[in-house]
């Protein structure tokens, strides 16, 4: 494409061909006002906020400066007396007409307007008429729902009829490119975010601060684009792509589809992780019927500075709550749900203990059964947040009561007191436990792993092969082996990769003594032990079986088939069992 | 039928992967099982044939448990598979020849599962007590 070169406010400027003012200006920092300009649309020229002035072959003349081309050898001032002017009685329109809008009334102020000049039909009217949400609605959502009707000064934005369309997909897009905050989206209980409150808040968003690798993610659930597509099957399957038109760098490709690699691997670290377990299952802790009781994991959401308030800790209706209960140990040292202790919780509910007294400075009852705080400094920290004014009730939280006017009663006992205790509070954060993976079985199927009774995988010695399993080169990290906290995973995790690292590094593996060895003179290759092999060591050789050391693990189930007694399981032969039976039975 | 202060002997042919691991936890957790049960460790009870078994009553054991992994848990894929196809023939085998096949049991018994461990042998030990000692059944 070739290049440009105009006078901007006395600067040469260099521009492609096919640019318009405004966008060279943009690239160039030089500021221009607009309100119905957004990148991703078409420019409309509607507001005339962005009115320069444009001088060519000696004539001056007033143009958008959204909508002129950036032609070669063009002058243009955006600041000069004439534009002022023009912008002055420009802004001054709009503002009798929006006397209300906190953005025109500070661009009237930069222009020097400091009353309406006309008296406003409706004062608190909203729209300027820009069309950015027509636009977006009708170019890139492809909804086709809001559009211009009557004419003159009658003139409104609004769906056909002005009467609620299910055509509407409720994707806000245009409240988001609206200037002056005229368009609200009201959402009603069925509505697209209802379900996910603290969910993503934005169709393309970073998935954590400490995402690796740290890009960007589409959340096809939320995204215009996509949710089109799925609406009209496929029909509409251009709409929106603003993030695509916007990328400087083409790093958004929508034909990405998951795939499968395979590759081929030394080791197998097993590093699944765990599931929440799911508070709904005790009913009488009333998960789910208030929205002020919220898990350990939710609260973490809330308090998070990325999160859905900024990181203020506040009620589902914005208040600030005065009084908040911490419950240890939902779903967890409980013989209705999982036995084992989750061994995180309790020091994230002091915590979260913290973080409200700091935030907030509520009131804290904390719930507990016993305070584990066995790591290093944990038990400093429990001595601080006790510090706090933090009300430590010790026994378990029993019931969360929601009453009448909204407000929670949690009731437990006080085994110190020796009676039965209740609190009314404002806000209640559940610390469920932490439970193996719903899809275990399958990992555990595909990898020959066994898991403990509490569902995770089990290590092959509880004391000293902490790391591997019962299949040589898998090995498990984190708290996919169990429960436990982030010093002890990152240790774990650590001395799996070198467990994986030892064995590829010695470039050979030593495989098991036992292994089953045929004696051909006593084989009749009737093939019987062939197909019960589950490695396939065995094959028929000049027919008689012979069986492959290298795949053979051992098992024997072919000695155990063999009808003439030919296959001899190393370390395990006939001889030595009976030998062994009649010792154990002689011995007692 | 029982004898008074019978105390059975009984071999237990336990696979390595699951319960004989999970004999193992039993006595890392300090549960008490009873002393009737005589482990003999092989890789699967695949390996377990049916020869084993009537060396062991030929032995002089009054009773015999083979104990494995659940099906579908097995280290070896399958190997458990082709125990339970075995057990329903030996059984017939051991009645055949005057035991009474109840004298034999297969069970699966996980690593995880030590009280399971500790209540089947404990189970399997009061049967053999109230059946009596074998050589007085098949003398009988």
């Amino acid at each position: 494409m070739s290049m440009v070169t105009l006078t901007i406010d006395g600067q040469k400027v260099e521009a492609q061909e096919g640019q318009t003012i405004l966008e060279v200006c943009r690239k160039n920092s030089i500021d221009i006002p607009t309100l119905c300009y957004h990148p991703a649309l078409e420019p409309y020229g509607a507001c005339r906020m962005c009115t320069v002035e444009v001088i060519r072959h000696g004539w001056s003349n007033l143009h958008t400066a959204c909508t002129h081309p950036a032609w070669d050898g063009l002058e243009v001032k955006t600041n000069s007396p004439v534009v002022r002017e023009a912008r002055k009685t420009i802004v001054g329109l709009l503002l009798s007409r929006c006397p209300k809008v906190p953005v025109i009334q500070e661009l009237a102020l930069e222009y020097g307007v400091k009353e309406p000049p006309f008296a406003a039909d409706n004062p608190d009217e909203k729209c300027i008429l820009c069309g950015q949400c027509v636009r977006v609605c009708n170019d890139m959502v492809k909804a086709h729902v809001l559009n211009f009707s009557q004419r003159g000064v009658d003139r409104v934005v609004g769906p056909p009829f002005m009467e609620k369309t299910r055509q509407c997909i409720g994707c806000g897009a245009c409240t988001i490119v609206c200037p002056t905050g005229a368009i609200e989206i009201v959402l009603e209980k069925s509505a697209v975010y209802a379900e996910k409150p603290l969910g993503p808040t934005s169709a393309i968003y970073v998935p954590s601060l400490q995402a690796v690798p740290r890009v960007p993610v589409i959340d096809t659930d939320s995204c215009i684009r996509f949710r089109q597509q799925d609406r009209t099957n496929g029909e509409i399957a251009d709409a929106c792509g603003a993030c695509q038109m916007l990328c400087e760098v083409g790093a958004i490709d929508f034909t990405q589809k998951d795939e499968i690699i395979e590759l081929d691997v030394g080791a197998v670290i097993v590093a699944t992780g765990f599931a929440m377990w799911d508070p709904k299952k005790l009913s009488q802790y009333s998960y789910g019927k208030s929205p002020n009781i919220i898990t350990g994991d939710q609260f973490e959401r809330l308090s998070n500075a990325g999160g859905p308030t900024s990181g203020q800790i506040l009620l589902a209706d914005g208040r600030k709550p005065e009084k908040v209960a911490i419950i240890h140990c939902i779903g967890s040292r409980d013989h209705n749900a999982h036995e084992y202790c989750s061994r995180i919780c309790c020091m994230y509910a002091l915590k979260h203990a913290h973080l409200v007294r700091d935030k907030t400075g509520a009131e804290v009852f904390e719930f507990y059964m016993d305070m584990r705080t066995f790591g290093k400094g944990y038990e400093e920290f429990y001595e601080r947040v006790q510090e706090e004014g933090v009300n430590m009730i010790r026994g378990r939280g029993a019931e969360v009561e929601v009453l009448p006017d909204g407000k929670l009663r949690v009731k437990g006992e006080d085994a110190n007191l020796g009676r039965i205790v209740s609190a009314n509070v404002d806000m209640v954060v559940l610390c469920t436990a932490i439970e193996a993976q719903p899809d275990a079985d399958k990992i555990g199927a595909l990898f020959g792993l066994s898991r403990s009774q509490d569902g995770f995988f089990a290590e092959a010695h509880p004391k000293l092969r902490p790391v591997e399993t019962n299949t040589d080169g898998v090995f498990l990290a984190g708290c996919a082996q169990g429960p436990r906290d982030v010093p002890d995973t990152v240790a774990h995790a650590g001395a799996a990769a070198s467990m994986a690292l030892a064995l590829m590094d010695k470039g050979e593996v030593v495989i098991s003594p036992t292994t089953a060895k045929v004696t051909r003179e006593k084989c009749v290759g009737c093939g019987d032990c062939i197909p019960v092999c589950p490695y396939t060591a065995i094959a028929r050789v000049d027919g008689k079986a012979e069986i492959n050391a290298a795949l053979c693990k051992g098992c024997g189930t072919c000695v155990a088939t063999c009808p003439s007694g030919a296959i001899e399981a190393l370390h395990f032969t006939d001889e030595q069992l009976v030998a062994q039976i009649e010792g154990v039975l002689a011995w007692v | 039928m029982g004898v008074e202060g019978f105390e059975p002997k009984i071999v237990a042919f336990m696979c390595n992967w699951c319960t004989y691991a999970g004999a193992d936890n039993a006595g890392v957790a300090r549960m008490e099982s009873p002393a009737n049960i005589l482990p003999i460790r092989v890789m699967c009870s695949g390996r377990v044939s049916p020869e084993a078994v009537m060396r062991a009553f030929r032995a002089g054991a009054d009773g015999v448990l083979v104990m494995g992994c659940h099906i579908g848990d097995c280290h070896y894929s399958a190997g458990n598979h082709r125990t339970i196809k075995r057990m329903p023939l030996l059984r017939n085998l051991l009645s055949y020849v005057g035991v009474n096949p109840e004298r034999m049991e297969l069970v699966w018994v996980s690593a995880a599962e030590a009280p399971r461990f500790v209540q089947v042998t404990k189970a399997f030990t009061q049967k053999i007590k109230e059946l009596g000692p074998l050589a007085q059944e098949v003398t009988e």
